[in-house]
Formats: C-alpha cells, structure tokens, sequence
C-alpha cells in the first residue's frame, strides 16, 4: 500500500506534535490498560500501575521505537544534518565564503573553458557517421597543406575506391539584388556531391543533383534556414521560385534545415553549384589551388588506406600533366576533417585547457586545506558527540552532508561562474576559431559541474569524518582545549608548497604570453596604422561587366570620399595589410648578366595612385605612383625593400622589369617599405604595387583606406554615405579602423593571454590565501610554545623572523618545484610565443618576485600576530 | 501464569497480530492479553514491539485503526483486519504451516 506508506509518511513530517500525540496516547492507554487488568486481578492501584510499568518498560523508549517505524525518519534525519551543516556553515561564514568561492572559481572556470572547447576539439561534427568524414589535402614540399585542385578532385571522383562522396568548395559572396534592400551575402560554390559527404538533407526541396553542376548548367540555390527566415519570411512556397543573385536568377531549389550547422565556412548562408568549365587551359587560375576537397569514407575503409590510394592517384596525375614542374616531394593526404578544422587552434586550445585543469587542481588543494584545517579545529566536538552517543555513521553522515552542502553551494556559484564566463570566452574568441556558433551552455556542462563538485565534496568530506571516526574520544576530549595539529601540519604544509608551485606555473606562462604580445605590439607594420579607417567596397552586377565601367565606379567613389569633411587622404587597393586578405603571384625577373632568372611568391597590390602616401609607407628610392601612369601608359611597379634586397643585392633596381603573373613586364620606378601583410608575426613582405588600371583585369572588390585628421571610426558613417552618393547598391563590407585590424591580427594570442593571465591571478589570489591560512592556523596552535619562547627571553624580531622563515621556506620550496613545472610546462605553449626565449630569464626573475613578494606580504600579518602575543597571558591560560 | 513464558518467535508476531485480529478488532493491549492467553502464557508479548508492528502491518495496509473514547475519557486505538490483511494471513499461515511440518518431519526423522 504505497498511498498508505505516502500519506502516513507526509502526515507524520508536516503533523510531527499530531503524530506524536497518537503514539504518546496509545502508549498511554496500554499502560491504564494493563493496570486496569492488575487491579481486577486483585492488586492496590499502586501495585498495579507498577506492574504495568513494569510490563511496558520505558515508555519514552516504546514511544521512540514506534515513531522509529516510516521513511519519513530518515528524511527528518537528513533534514537535520541540513539544518546543522547549514548552522555550522553560517557560524564559520568566513570559512564557507572562501571555500564556496574557491570551489565556484575551480568549477566555473573549469566548465567554461570546457564548454568552449568541448564542440571545438572534443565532440564530433554534427553530422551522421562523423569520423568518415575527411579533408583531402595536397601536402607541399615545404609541409603546407592545400585544400586540393580540380584536376585531383575530378582524378579521384573518377578513381578513388575510398570515398562514397567527395566534394569540391570554394567561397562565394554573392549580392542578393532585385529588392529594397541591397545585401551582400556569404555563401559556397560547391559540387554536386556536397551535402552527401555531410550526409545533410534539405528540409524542403531537393539539394543538388550532377545534372546542375555542369558548365553553363542551370542557376540554382539552396538557402540556409536563417537566410530563409531572415530574407523570404520563412515561405514554404519558395521552393522553385527565382532569386536575384548579382542581378542574375536564380532558382530556389531547396532550404537546409534549422539546425544544420556547416562547419567550412560558418557564415554561409546559400549554395550553388560550382559549374567549372573543365574545358579551361591548364596552365589559368581556375585550375589552381583555391579548392577545398572533402570526402566521405566507405564503410570500411580507414584513414591510411585512403591516403595511400589518394597519393597515389594524385601523384600519378601530377605527374602525367605537369611533367615539367612535378615535384616528387608533394604528396597528397586523407586527415579526419574535425583535426584538420582544429588543427591551427589545437595546441593554443590545449595550453588553454591544461591551464584550467591547474587552476582546477589548485582549488582542490585549497580546499583541501581549508577543510583539513577545519577538522583539526573540530576534533574537541566531534569528540564530544561521539562521547554522547553519535555513532561513527552518524558523525560520518554529518560530514558528509556538511560537505556536500558546501559543494552543493559551490556548485551553484559555479554554475553561474561559468555561464557569465562562456559569455565572456565567447566574446573573446578570435575569428577564425571553427565551431564557435556550436558553443552553449549545455546539459553536458551542468551534468560536469555537477559531478565534479559532488565528487569534491565527497572526497574532501571524509577526510575529517575518516578522522573522526578514528579518534578515541577520550583521548581527543583529554587534548581538546589544546587543539594538537599532529600529523596533519605536513599535509597542509605540502599543499601550500603545491599550491604555489602550481600558481607559479601559471604566472610565468602568462608572464610569457606577456611579453610576446608586447613583443608583437613593436613589431613595426611598415605604416601609420593610427587615424586609418578601412572598408571594402563591391561591385555588384552586370552593369560593371565592362573592366572601364568598374573603374569609373572606384574613382567616383575615390573622389567623393576625398570631398567628404574630415578625410585627409584616401586610396584603393586591392589587399588590405592585417585584414586576412591574401594574394599573392610569382613575380619573374629575367635573367641578367649577373643573376639568373628568379621568380619570388609576392603580394600583389593593385592600388590607387597615393596608396603608398595614404598609408605613410616610406619611399626608399625612385619616384612614387602617380596619376599619369594610366591603362595607356607604360606599364611601372613598386617593389617592397625585402624584394629588392632579394633579388638585387643593393644594386639600384630602378627601371629594372619584371612579371607578375601572366602580366608585365613592369618597369620598376621606386621601392617602398616593407609592410606587414598577414600578421605581425610573420616576416613575409616581399611586394609589389603596381596601378589598378594597368592590372590586366579590374577587381571586383577594392580596400577603401582613409587617412582621417580626427576619430577614424567616427568617420565610418560618413564615408560609406560618401560612397552611396555614387551608386547606392554598391555593398560596403569590413568597415573597421587599421588599429582594430592590428589587434585582431594578434587576436589569438589576447584571448590566450587573457585566459592564462586570469587564470594565473585566481592562482596567485588562491596561493595567497592558502599560504596565510596555514600560517594564521600554525600561529594560533602555537601560540603557547610562541607564549613560552617569550617568556624565555626571545625578542619580538626573533619570533617575527620565525614565523617568517616557516611561511618562506614553504614559498621556496613550492617556487624551486614550480619553476622545474614551468619550464616543463612553457613547452606546451611555445608555439605561442613571439620573440622571446620560454625560459626567458626576465620573466621567470619577475614572476619569483612577484610571487616571493606577495607570499612575504601573506606571513607578515600573523607574523606580526606572532609577535604580539603577550607570554605573561598564555602561560597563564596554562 | 505459572509457566515460564517466552518471548514470540522471531517473525511471528506479524501472523499472530493478523490471527488475533481476525476474530474481533481490538486494542493494542487486548491483542497482546489474547495472545498471551491463547497461548496459555507461553508467549509473552513485548509491548515496544507490539505497537511497532502494529503502526508497521497499518502501514503496509493489513490493518485499519479507529481512534474510540474508552470509559474514563481517553483515546484508545482500535485495530481491524482489512481484506488485503485478510489474505496476508492466509498466505502467512500458509507459510508458517509448511515450515512447521517441516521442522516436525525433520526432528521425527533423527529421533
């Protein structure tokens, strides 16, 4: 009868005084009862009310027993070990703040940076059967990976026994036209097989099918569901109907469903076929490397089975039609599409999560300690309870609860610790860092926090209750008032050297990252960065068919911009530095007497005529560009500084020739500065910059860059109104000031530095307290010898100076062993670092000095306590 | 009550409260006089243990209470057996009835 059992039960916990009063009386009336039968057996009412007592026995014990029955007992009993452990927590506020915020900084941390992580490096793509999933790569002589040609792609689709689907992409940034509102979007041209390698199915419509992606074939689109919503109001019926893409239409033929996430290219908003006209010369552009393959394994078939095949497709290809310049070092490789999106961020990801994971250990510890210390201060009760009668699974329950009340608390905080700090990760993440749309607050991330602070709290719980239950209460009771530390001062004594060690890990590869950025930040960008403002404008649609009409278009908008108030100067080119933009040509120098014929990768610029003035990039010889040098006139280049010192060895190279590409000869007429172009970090700057319209072909989108003589940003609003004045359905994208673009540049070492820096500051603030706690607890348990040593003639310095040495010599011992796990550990981020050493003396000195510093300033206060203690009082305590 | 009584049985106290209850509802101490009686002194029942049955068999169902006003103005519990008590004994009589010519079969056999 389980209602019985529940309505008994529930009676019992909200009516105890009711319950009770049942019990009490029946207990009575048995007792009058039985006294009653005494007496008609013939005895005194005296006699035979003893006689039933007699009979009943303790009647309060009959009473517990039968109130003992029910399972609303043991929920009352836990309700009290909550009422006490919540009790005992308020009374020792102070120690129950510094562990629930040291658990909640562990915790949160902890689950934050695992949240984050956790769809980036940990869990699979979210597609069917993930691991078949795979990248197919054209590995270089050099080690660079490239995302493979059309020639290998049409190769294995026509070969390759491995794969069940492969696909060919490439980005695509169509304008959507023929509304009120002009937009340009991001989007993928990819093959017909796409969606089958992701194994994705539209959620309307159909996806492609290999009779649209062939040249000239028809113009169809599949749209993602936010583009869908956003664009077309969530229409089901827009499905077959046409779309105007770069004034071209296009045939909706299908809309991808609401969760698909599409890991190569996030933004993407809307695919269609890529149509390559296999029919173009080998030698042009479009059969270059500007493709990225992937493909769907069979069932069956394992990673290494399929390079094999695939290098030796591919190797065999290359061979047969580039006989001339194959190089038998290239090779061609299968890796798991998931390592290959992760394989850039992976080690920053690593460093960052075994950061945490310190961070982590280091709150164990403390609160290991915090407990431990807790316990010695306890044993004189736990002694007395268990002298009253608590049995050891009580104490131990009680304990238990305590503990898990604390970390239940800690949990929460935690929690809340580590949403605020996914939000702020997030916030922090550097672009290019895949699958950031995939980070959540997720069950996972509770079920984790969760799980690790009940596990905390267990564990720590039962140190004191393991404690407890070996004691001999007498013995305890007999020490009680003295509070002996006994064995237990070595233990936290380790853990306060662990916890310091630990935290100098911490500062010294912050104090690393530190100076790497510094480093980077003086790294000269070969320009004027401050009051630039840049942003890049499209054109969109047939009506710039022709190249001359294009051109018109940029100077209009060039000249507009010039008159708008506020801009100093203002250029076009085509690559933007540190904007992610990259272009680069073989640029070819014919043989001379002196120097054989080279040809160096550069960046090719085609820019406006005061480009270089705009920027401030420093002219070093020859003349700048002008505004005679024309489509009509003779064909003149800028070289960069490096260039020339390649390839003329500080022979003059003005009026030299060279080729850049398929165009030239330009004649050289002046060398400017090097410029950073990628990052700050690399030292690829060999350039050319040669005027847009002697390029062979305009390009569709050109950098604005405006020098401003106030606030750049500012600016923006009105030089993009600048450009509409002149054709107002021109798109205008990445508008951002240069020194924005300079710290994105260095994005992913901030978000590291930010990380470990916080990090390394929790560890110093939680080395900090463990190191005073010991010592405070050291000084109050000691208090008599210290009392003693007074009165036998120590002065206060000598008494100061030996708290002080007990507190150091902790430090030193945790610094020596930290230092060992720092260089250790500055192994795991060193391909982080920038110009400096990962033993970089400086750094490991300062972080010593900090950490000595704040650890001496940690033993002062109950050094100082130490010192004051009055001998004449403690020994009369004794 | 002459002879030596002894307590119940270990796990018996269950089927002689049903059995006792089967008769007439009654009061705790009535049940522990009945059994007593019945079983001519040789059980001497534990009060502590009696009550705590009692809430227990109440619990699981077996039972049905009634508080009742005894003569001199107090609160009496009264016990009666329900139908799901009815067949509990029934089951445990069962029971109790083949351990016990079992033992009987088994102590014949060695004597």
């Amino acid at each position: 009868m389980l209602w019985r059992q529940l309505t008994r039960g529930l009676r019992a916990l909200f009516d105890r005084s009711g319950a009770d009063r049942d019990v009490a009386d029946e207990v009575q009336d048995y007792l009058e009862q039985a006294a009653a039968a005494h007496r008609a057996r013939g005895l005194s009412p005296e006699a035979a009310l003893r006689a039933a007592r007699l009979e009943l026995g303790n009647a309060t014990g009959v009473r517990e027993q039968v109130r003992g029955v029910g399972w609303e007992n043991l929920v009352e009993s836990i309700l009290a070990d909550l009422r006490y452990a919540a009790r005992r927590l308020r009374a020792t506020s102070g120690f129950t703040a510094v562990t629930v915020l040291t658990l909640a900084l562990g915790v949160g941390a902890t689950t934050a940076i695992f949240s984050v992580l956790n769809p980036i490096l940990f869990a699979s793509l979210p597609y069917p059967e993930p691991g078949r999933i795979t990248s197919i790569l054209e590995v270089g002589s050099t080690g660079a990976h490239n995302g493979g040609t059309f020639a290998m792609y049409r190769e294995l689709t026509d070969r390759a026994r491995s794969f069940a689907a492969i696909a060919v992409l490439k980005p695509w940034q169509p304008t959507l036209t023929g509304t009120d509102q002009t937009e340009r979007l991001e989007g993928q041209r990819v093959s017909a097989g796409y969606f089958q390698v992701l194994r994705i199915a539209p959620a309307l419509g159909r996806s492609f099918t290999p009779s649209d992606d062939r040249v000239r074939g028809p113009n169809v689109v599949v749209l993602s569901d936010a583009l869908w919503r956003r664009r077309f109001a969530g229409d089901r019926a827009i499905v077959g109907r046409p779309i105007a893409l770069d004034d071209d239409r296009f045939t909706v033929i299908g809309v991808m469903p609401a969760g698909f996430e599409n890991v190569l290219a996030a933004d993407a908003e809307l695919w269609a076929p890529l149509q390559y006209d296999a029919s173009l010369p080998v030698e042009g552009r479009e059969w270059g490397h500007h493709l990225r393959t992937i493909g769907r394994l069979r069932s069956g078939v394992g990673i290494d089975q399929a390079t094999r095949e695939t290098d030796a497709h591919g190797r065999a290809m290359l061979e047969a039609r580039h006989p001339a310049t194959y190089d038998p070092n290239t090779r061609f490789a299968v890796a798991s599409l998931h390592d290959e999106l992760t394989r850039g961020v992976r080690p920053a990801l690593l460093a960052i999560f075994g950061a945490v994971l310190l961070v982590l250990v280091i709150a164990c510890v403390n609160v290991t300690n915090l407990l431990l210390a807790r316990g010695v201060q306890r044993r004189g009760e736990f002694a007395l309870r268990a002298a009253l009668g608590a049995g050891h699974p009580r104490l131990i329950r009680q304990l238990l609860t305590e503990s898990l009340a604390l970390a239940a608390l800690g949990g929460v905080v935690g929690a809340a610790v580590a949403m605020l700090g996914i939000r702020a990760l997030v916030a922090l993440t550097p672009p290019g860092l895949p699958r950031v749309g995939a980070i959540q607050v997720n069950g996972a991330m509770f079920t984790f926090a969760l799980g690790l602070t009940t596990l905390i709290g267990l564990a720590f719980g039962l140190i004191p209750a393991l404690q407890a239950a070996r004691s001999d209460p007498q013995q305890e009771l007999q020490h009680g008032t003295r509070r002996t530390a006994g064995g237990h001062r070595g233990t936290r004594n380790a853990l306060v050297v662990a916890e310091v060690a630990l935290a100098l890990v911490l500062l010294v590869s912050s104090g690393l990252l530190l100076r790497s950025l510094e480093r980077l930040f003086a790294v000269p960008v070969g320009f004027d960065s401050a009051g630039l403002l840049t942003m890049q404008v499209q054109i969109a649609g047939h009506r710039f068919d022709q190249d001359s009409d294009a051109f018109r278009l940029f100077d209009r908008a060039l000249g507009a911009v010039r008159g708008t108030p506020g801009v100093a100067a203002a250029a076009l080119t085509s690559q933007l530095p540190l904007s992610g933009d990259r272009d680069e040509y073989g640029a070819s120098f014919e043989a001379t007497p002196t120097r054989p014929a080279e040809t160096y990768p550069v960046f090719r610029y085609a820019v406006s005529a005061d480009y270089a003035r705009t920027l401030h990039i420093p002219l070093h010889l020859g003349r700048a560009l002008d505004d005679h040098d024309g489509a009509t006139a003779p064909l003149v280049a800028l070289i960069s500084e490096s260039l020339a010192r390649a390839r003329f060895h500080g022979a003059d190279p003005i009026g030299q020739r060279l080729r850049i590409g398929p165009a030239g000869p330009y004649a050289i007429v002046g060398v400017v500065g090097d410029v950073k172009q990628l990052s700050l970090a690399l030292n690829e700057s060999d350039a050319v910059y040669i005027p847009a319209r002697q390029w062979p072909f305009a390009d569709r989108a050109m950098s604005l860059v405006v020098r401003t003589s106030r606030d750049a940003a500012g600016l923006a609003p009105a030089v993009r109104q600048a450009v509409w004045s002149v054709d107002k359905d021109q798109p205008v994208v990445r508008v951002a000031t240069m020194d924005r673009l300079l710290a994105a540049s260095t994005a992913e070492r901030r978000f590291a530095l930010i990380v470990f820096a916080a990090f390394a500051l929790a560890a110093l603030v939680l080395a900090t307290a463990g190191i005073f706690g010991v010592l405070a607890g050291s000084v109050a348990e000691r208090t008599r010898e210290i009392g003693v040593r007074a009165a036998l003639g120590a002065s206060r310095r000598d008494i100061l100076a030996l708290v002080m040495r007990q507190g150091m010599t902790l430090t030193g011992l945790g610094v020596v062993l930290g230092l060992a796990g720092a260089v250790a550990a500055s192994q795991a981020i060193v391909a982080m670092l920038f110009g400096v050493s990962r033993l970089d003396p400086p750094t490991y000195l300062g972080v010593i000095a900090l950490l000595g510093g704040v650890a001496a300033l940690a033993c002062s206060i109950p050094a100082w306590r130490a010192a004051r203690v009055d001998p004449a009082n403690t020994l009369r305590a004794e | 009550m002459d002879e030596p009584s002894t307590d119940v049985i270990q796990g018996t106290l269950d089927l002689l409260i049903l059995k006792t209850l089967s008769l007439e509802p009654m009061h705790g101490y009535g049940i522990a006089r009945r059994i007593e009686q019945i079983s001519r002194g040789v059980f001497k029942v534990n009060p502590g243990s009696l009550l705590t049955a009692l809430q227990r068999l109440e619990r699981a169902g077996w039972l049905d209470t009634e508080w009742r006003q005894t003569a001199n103005a107090r609160r009496a519990r009264f016990y009666a057996l329900t139908r799901t008590g009815r067949r509990q004994l029934e089951f445990e009589t069962a029971d109790w009835t083949r351990r016990v010519t079992a033992v009987a079969r088994l102590l014949k056999a060695e004597g």
